[in-house]
C-alpha cells in the first residue's frame, strides 16, 4: 500500500482487501504559504482499527487529523473516507472541488472531539448533542432527544442534561463532546489531542469513554500523548515528526523497541 | 463508567472551604472611626442649592406655561405623532438590522467586490449626517420621476440586438411611493444599515473560531452554522449596542421633520408652539415624550441584554445551586 514512503513500516498488519480499509491516506502534503507541513503521508485504517497517532508537537499531526474530514484543504494527495474521496470529485481525469452543502454530507459520517471541547456554549448538554441530528438528519426532536438521553448515560452524565457546558468541568465537557459527535452515528472518531487541554485528575474519566467506544468496535483515529492508552487499547502507532511519517506498527512494539532514533528520542522525553 | 462519574473530583474545588486546620482564636472586631469627607458634603449642599433655584425656575417662569404644555401633550395629532415615532422606530430598526446582517456577512464573505461594496456603503452612510439624509431622501423625486422595473442598461443594448422597443415591465411614480414617511423611513434604515453591519461584523468575529469547526465537523452546512451557532452565539455581543441604538433611533425620528414628514410627533408638536405662539411649551412637552419613550426602551434593553448574557444566566443557576 505504500510502496512510495519507505519510512511507513506496515499500519495494517499486511491487510490487503481495500474494502477493510475505511481511511486511506495517499501522499497527503498540506503547506499553510510556504510552510510544508505535512510532507506526504501514506496510511491506511481498517474498520474496527484504533490508531493512535503521536509524536512532538508541530509534527503535523494535528492538521493530519484536520485533513481528514476536510477541515483543513490537502495541497497534495489523496484521501478517501468509506471509499469516498474527501473533499473533490474526479472526473475525467480531473478534480473537481466539492460543494459546501456536498462536504458537509461527508464530514457527518465523521465525528470529530477536539483538544479545547469546542462546546455550543449557548445550547445545554442535550441541546448539543441534538443540534446536528435535528438539523442535518432531520430527526425528529423527540427521538433525537431520546437518543440523546442515552447518549449522555453513555458516557456517564445521565443528570448534566440541562447543564450549560460552562457549568461542566473539563472532563464533563469533553465527555457531552464525545457523545455529541457519536449522535450523528459516524462511522469514524477523530480525536484531537482529547485530553490534553485537562486537569489531571480529569484525564481518565474521558479515556474510560474512548476505551469504551474502542471495546464497541468504533474505528477511531487518536492523536494523543497518553501513551499509556496508546499502548493499552490502540491497535496501532504511527509517530510522526516533521510532517512526515517516522515509524508505525504495533503500540507495543513501537513503544518498547522504537527503530528510529527520533523515535527514541521522543519516547526518552516522555513520561508513561 | 456510571460508578466512576458518580466520584468524578469535580466539585470540591467549588464546594465550601475545607475548616481551617490552624486552631481559631477568638477575634476582637475592628471599631475604628472612618474618615471623614467634609468637602463632599459641602460640595453636595451647593449641588442641591442649584438645583432647588432649578426647580424653583420651572414652577414660577411663566414662559413655560405648564396648562398650556399639558393640555396640548395628549391632543390627538400629537398622540398620532407618537404613533409615527414609534413605527418609524421600530420598522427602521428591523429592516436596519436586517440589512446589517446582509451587509456583515458580505463584508467577511472574502469575494472582493461583496467586501468593497459592502464597505462603501457603510462608509458613505457612516460618513453622512443623518439630518443630511432625512432631506437628501425628501428630495429624492427630483432624480427619479418614475422608477421601470425591467432589464438593465436596455437602451443600449436593445438596439445592438436589432430589437425595438424596450425591456421596461412597469413603472412605479416616485412620487407616489416615496411620500415623506417613506423617503424618511429608508433614509433612517439605510443608515442604521450601516451602524449595524459595523456592530454584527463585531458579534460575528467574536465568536471562537473552534465553534464554526466544531459545526462543520459535524456536518452542517455554512447557512446552518450561521443561523443555529454564528449568530446566536454574536447575539451576546451583539445585543448591548442594538440597544443603544434603537434608543438613538427612537431620538432620531425627530429628524423626519425635516423630511419632511407633517404627521411626526416634533413636526407635531412644533406646528402647534408656532401656531400658538407658545413654542417653549411645545419644546418641552418634545423632550417629555422623547424621555418617557427612551425611558421605557432601557427598561426594555435592561431584560433583553440580561436574557442574551450567558454569563449572568449561569450565575444564577449557580447562586440556586449553592455553589460560588
Amino acid at each position: 500500500m505504500s510502496e512510495k514512503n519507505e519510512a511507513v513500516i506496515e499500519t495494517t498488519e499486511g491487510a490487503e482487501l481495500p474494502s477493510d480499509a475505511l481511511v486511506v491516506a495517499e501522499n497527503v502534503h498540506k503547506s499553510f504559504g510556504r510552510l510544508e507541513v505535512l510532507k506526504g503521508i501514506d496510511l491506511e485504517v481498517r474498520r474496527g482499527e484504533v490508531m493512535c497517532v503521536v509524536g512532538p508537537s508541530g509534527s503535523g499531526k494535528s492538521t493530519f487529523l484536520r485533513c481528514i474530514n476536510h477541515l483543513e484543504k490537502l495541497t497534495a494527495g489523496r484521501l478517501w473516507v468509506n471509499g469516498e474521496l474527501m473533499g473533490f470529485r474526479q472526473k475525467r481525469g480531473r478534480l473537481y472541488e466539492l460543494r459546501d452543502h456536498e462536504i458537509a454530507a461527508q464530514r457527518s459520517d465523521i465525528g470529530m472531539v477536539f483538544q479545547r471541547f469546542n462546546l455550543f456554549p449557548h445550547l445545554t448538554a442535550l441541546g448539543n448533542i441534538i443540534e446536528a441530528p435535528v438539523q442535518v438528519n432531520r430527526v425528529p426532536k423527540a427521538e433525537a432527544t431520546e437518543r440523546g438521553r442515552e447518549l449522555l448515560e453513555r458516557v456517564g452524565l445521565p443528570d448534566k442534561a440541562d447543564f450549560y457546558p460552562e457549568q461542566l468541568s473539563g472532563g464533563q465537557q469533553q465527555r457531552v463532546a464525545i457523545a455529541r459527535a457519536l449522535a450523528m452515528e459516524p462511522s469514524l472518531m477523530l480525536f484531537d489531542e482529547p485530553t490534553s487541554a485537562l486537569d489531571p485528575e480529569l484525564v481518565g474519566e474521558v479515556l474510560d469513554v474512548m476505551r469504551d467506544l474502542a471495546r464497541n468496535g468504533m474505528t477511531m483515529i487518536v492523536v494523543t500523548h497518553e501513551m499509556g492508552f496508546a499502548r493499552e487499547v490502540g491497535d496501532s502507532l504511527v509517530f510522526m515528526d516533521d510532517g512526515a511519517i517516522v515509524e508505525s506498527g504495533s503500540p507495543v512494539e513501537v513503544l518498547n523497541d522504537p527503530q528510529h532514533e527520533r523515535t527514541q528520542a521522543f519516547l526518552s522525553k516522555v513520561l508513561f | 463508567m456510571k460508578d466512576r462519574s458518580v466520584s468524578t473530583p469535580t466539585e470540591p474545588a467549588e464546594g465550601p472551604a475545607p475548616d481551617n486546620p490552624q486552631p481559631s482564636r477568638p477575634a476582637e472586631p475592628i471599631a475604628a472611626v472612618p474618615v471623614r469627607y467634609p468637602e463632599r458634603w459641602v460640595a453636595a449642599g451647593v449641588v442641591l442649592v442649584l438645583a432647588a433655584m432649578f426647580v424653583h425656575m420651572l414652577f414660577t417662569n411663566d414662559a413655560f406655561n405648564w396648562p398650556f404644555m399639558w393640555e396640548n401633550m395628549f391632543s390627538e395629532p400629537v398622540l398620532r405623532g407618537v404613533g409615527v415615532t414609534l413605527s418609524a422606530t421600530v420598522l427602521s430598526m428591523i429592516i436596519g438590522i436586517l440589512l446589517g446582517i446582509l451587509l456583515a456577512v458580505m463584508r467577511l464573505s472574502g469575494n472582493p467586490v461583496l467586501v468593497t461594496v459592502s464597505w462603501l456603503y457603510t462608509w458613505f452612510f457612516r460618513g453622512v449626517p443623518r439630518l443630511v439624509l432625512a432631506v437628501l431622501f425628501g428630495n429624492l423625486a427630483i432624480l427619479y420621476s418614475t422608477i421601470h422595473i425591467g432589464l438593465p442598461f436596455d437602451n443600449y443594448w436593445m438596439p445592438l440586438l436589432g430589437l425595438e422597443g424596450d425591456a421596461r415591465f412597469f413603472e412605479i411614480d416616485v412620487r407616489t411611493v416615496l411620500s415623506g414617511y417613506m423617503a424618511g423611513l429608508l433614509a433612517l434604515s439605510l443608515s442604521e444599515g450601516a451602524y449595524m453591519a459595523e456592530i454584527i461584523r463585531a458579534g460575528l468575529q467574536s465568536v471562537n473560531k473552534g465553534q464554526t469547526e466544531a459545526a462543520q465537523a459535524l456536518g452542517m452546512s455554512r447557512g446552518k452554522i450561521l443561523r443555529r451557532i454564528t449568530l446566536p452565539q454574536a447575539m451576546r455581543v451583539v445585543i448591548p449596542p442594538t440597544g443603544n441604538e434603537t434608543i438613538a433611533m427612537l431620538k432620531d425620528t425627530a429628524l423626519l421633520a425635516y423630511v419632511p414628514v407633517t404627521i411626526e410627533l416634533f413636526y407635531q408638536l412644533q406646528a402647534i408652539g408656532t401656531s400658538t405662539y407658545q413654542i417653549f411649551p411645545m419644546l418641552v412637552a418634545a423632550c417629555l415624550w422623547y424621555l418617557a419613550a427612551t425611558s421605557v426602551l432601557m427598561v426594555g434593553q435592561y431584560f433583553i441584554e440580561r436574557r442574551f448574557n450567558p454569563e449572568q444566566r449561569g450565575a444564577r443557576i449557580r447562586t440556586v445551586g449553592g455553589a460560588h
